[in-house]
């Protein structure tokens, strides 16, 4: 099997041995009514409302979109309108904590005896994929087995991003929760095998899991070369699996369907206690963290001003939500931690080097996992040739960032094939 | 709060950077460089010097006159000086290397748009033109440490322009090569001034490969289609070797034939790319008036550059071919 392409990254895991604890608690949260892609979801509580810890406070009825809970206990102050980072505007909900943390009384663990039970379970926990992309979880599950059966479970641990190692940390404090949480979507999704996939950088968690799931036939531990970006969906399923998703098909067409490890925990959490998502794991860390960085369950809404002030890092020039190449700048440090959340890190110096000319050398092309061409892009889109654009297969960038990391003139490429990709008529 | 940086990802650049890969191709040439000023003495050393510097020069003054950003500090100019000095004999009076960079710079490069957007290979250009308006001058020849010896006649021939010795042996007639394989080697025989020494040519080639700043698809396939095909006229593996190592075939195939701008992106085109380069070659050769080819194959290749990046474009992972259209 031939290997995609790919760049050897400084993996800057230094929070791997951060055992995670919990974040303190804030003094208020600020939950927005969209943390992910699909709909927005309606504001279910108002202004004085007492909430408590998993009461629903925000849900919808679209197909794409996951009910939004409070993470803490208090008191409503405000609904607001926040700006997005894709520029739509949603409202959002602030919360004054009380400090108590009581639960709800409407969690109960859920009842799971079929494919269905399990599938609204999982809407009910609010859950998105915790990797990053944030895809409401339910709706990657609904897929019909009628038409596009799947046979294979690719878990992904692969955490090929530098710094993050909220997912190595989830392997190796709670690696039951993984695999109890694998065996109960192989259950009642009626998926024979399970391919869970590690990068080769976390040599005891790759052991670890091969011990525990030693006894276990369905479950082959699969060894990741150590390769930006082994972890994006395409990728990881070709390198599990030889497969190829090719361009329009989703990878249940290929009967497969990747999965977070932190996703596939959280829902055996799920299954037990009936919490639904109001905090998760994250990684803190960055050259601008002074102190306290590391792992930590944080409660959803916590801004990121607090998180900050915890490290010291209130000098940071760029804030990162997720890893150096596929993170997204905040511009506000009222921003706060969401169910895409998997890091945040804040680095001292964020100029970007100086760009110049293009002089042809191919990095991009030799180091594109999907083989594009971004010389050709940038000059097709600087034609505006749809064309052109279209015959270079743009449509395929899933912006990994690669190309703009290699260039030596560091030239945007990857910023100008998603630039690209919107010019290009939907139909 | 300080200003936050809000940029699209990623936000990590590799060090790589324009500046750095022309050092090292200014350090993969000083070898051959050395060696030919070494063999041809301080006057070599001052042809270098003189190309290097006006070319420097004439990118300042270009930029400057244009009024775009100066890019004198990404040493591509050095580079090109480096290269055309070592692509001319070293007895060329002082004005040819200044005629030279200003094709290479000033014509070549910069009125075309400066780095990366150059058609062809300006330190290649500038040699032809100066080869053609001034041939009896870049023909003239001498033999290696001429400038240690009291004999008057100094004028020496390159390898491919000395007769091989015909002698007969048993009743067979026999060729013999003009250089021994040793000075061949080592580059002890007549040239230009950075391309005889084959040893420090390969030694520069292979330091490039290896630090994944050219990739070797073009060198070999230059270098393996002339062999391949000379080997097939000939029919002798003395003949083909020596055709190898003999004139600017090295020089070209590793540092002129992998320049970035100037030839394809994709490893298909760079094969072809080289494939072409040989051929031409082989035939300007054997059957053109002009006892070197490697210039004009590699110029002929470089125009046709934007044909082969056309036909060689990657098939993306999981692309579908377009469904055709009624």
């Amino acid at each position: 099997m031939k290997k995609l392409n790919g760049i050897h990254l400084a993996h800057d895991k230094h929070t791997n041995d951060c055992v995670t604890v919990d974040f303190p608690l804030p003094q208020s949260v600020i939950i927005p009514m969209s943390q992910h892609m699909g709909a927005h979801c309606q504001c279910l509580v108002k202004k004085g409302d007492n909430v408590l810890v998993g009461q629903i406070i925000g849900d919808s009825e679209a197909v794409m979109s996951a009910p939004i809970h409070s993470s803490v206990s208090g008191t409503v102050t405000d609904i607001t309108d926040y700006l997005l980072p894709n520029g739509a505007v949603c409202k959002a909900v602030v919360i004054e904590t009380d400090g108590n943390q009581t639960l709800s009384p409407d969690i109960k663990p859920p009842v799971i005896n079929d494919r269905q039970s399990l599938i609204s379970a999982i809407r009910d926990c609010g859950l998105t994929g915790l990797g990053g992309a944030g895809f409401p979880t339910y709706v990657k599950l609904n897929y019909d087995p009628t038409k596009t059966p799947v046979d294979t479970l690719v878990i992904n641990g692969a955490e090929c991003e530098p710094y993050i190692t909220s997912d190595y940390r989830q392997i190796m404090e709670e690696p039951s929760d993984v695999i109890e949480g694998i065996l109960l979507i192989q259950k009642y999704m009626g998926i024979p095998k399970c391919k869970l996939c590690i990068e080769n950088n976390k040599p005891d968690a790759i052991e670890l899991m091969k011990k525990k799931t030693a006894e276990i036939g369905s479950i082959d531990v699969v060894s990741l070369p150590s390769e930006y970006p082994q972890g994006a969906e395409k990728v990881i399923i070709y390198s599990a699996t030889g497969r190829i998703v090719a361009e329009g098909e989703l990878p249940s067409h290929q009967g497969v369907m990747v999965m977070n490890v932190s996703t596939v925990a959280h829902i055996y959490r799920y299954s037990q206690n009936g919490i639904p998502l109001v905090k998760r794991r994250i990684t803190f860390d960055g050259d601008a963290v002074k102190e306290n960085n590391g792992n930590y369950f944080v409660p959803i809404g916590t801004r990121i001003s607090e998180i900050l002030a915890y490290g010291k890092a209130e000098n940071a020039q760029k804030i990162l939500y997720g890893g150096p190449m596929m993170g997204m700048c905040i511009y506000d440090t009222d921003q706060p931690v969401t169910k895409t959340t998997n890091a945040v890190l804040a680095f001292r110096d964020g100029a970007l080097p100086k760009t110049t000319a293009c002089i042809r050398c191919g990095r991009c092309v030799s180091t594109c996992p999907f083989n594009l061409m971004p010389v050709m892009i940038e000059k097709a889109y600087k034609a505006r040739d749809i064309d052109e654009l279209k015959k270079l297969k743009v449509m395929l960038c899933m912006n990994c960032g690669c190309c703009s990391y290699a260039c030596p003139a560091h030239r945007p490429l990857a910023e100008i094939n998603q630039l690209a990709k919107s010019i290009i008529p939907r139909n | 709060m300080n200003k936050l940086y809000v940029s699209p990802s990623p936000h990590r650049a590799s060090s790589m950077s324009t500046t750095k890969i022309m050092l090292m191709v200014i350090i993969a040439l000083l070898p051959s460089a050395v060696a030919g000023c070494i063999y041809f003495g301080l006057r070599a050393f001052m042809v270098i010097a003189v190309c290097i510097a006006s070319s420097v020069l004439f990118e300042y003054l270009s930029r400057r006159i244009m009024k775009r950003e100066q890019t004198v500090s990404d040493l591509s100019a050095v580079v090109t000086g480096l290269l055309l000095g070592m692509n001319l004999p070293a007895t060329v009076p002082v004005y040819i290397p200044v005629i030279g960079s200003f094709i290479a710079i000033v014509i070549v490069k910069q009125l075309f748009g400066g780095i990366g957007q150059n058609f062809a290979n300006p330190a290649i250009v500038a040699r032809i033109v100066l080869m053609l308006s001034f041939t009896g001058s870049m023909t003239n020849w001498v033999v290696p440490f001429h400038y240690r010896s009291d004999l008057d006649v100094t004028t020496g021939a390159t390898p491919l322009t000395a007769g091989w010795l015909s002698f007969t042996e048993n009743g067979e007639e026999l060729l013999m090569a003009p250089f021994t394989p040793g000075e061949m080697l080592l580059g002890k025989t007549g040239g230009c001034i950075g391309e005889t020494c084959a040893v420090a040519l390969i030694i520069g080639g292979l330091f490039l490969i290896i630090t994944k700043i050219i990739s070797p698809a073009t060198p070999v396939a230059f270098v393996g289609s002339f062999a391949l095909i000379t080997f097939i006229y000939t029919g002798s593996a003395v003949e083909t070797i020596y055709g190898v190592l003999a004139g600017g075939l090295l020089l070209g195939a590793f540092f002129m034939a992998t320049d970035y701008a100037t030839t394809p992106v994709t490893t298909k085109g760079k094969i072809i790319f080289g494939i072409g380069c040989g051929l031409i070659t082989f035939i300007i050769r054997n059957f053109g008036s002009f006892p070197e080819g490697v210039s004009f194959a590699i110029l002929i290749m470089n125009l046709l550059t934007p044909y082969i990046d056309k036909l060689t474009y990657t098939k993306p992972f999981g692309a579908k071919k377009p469904e055709k259209s009624a």
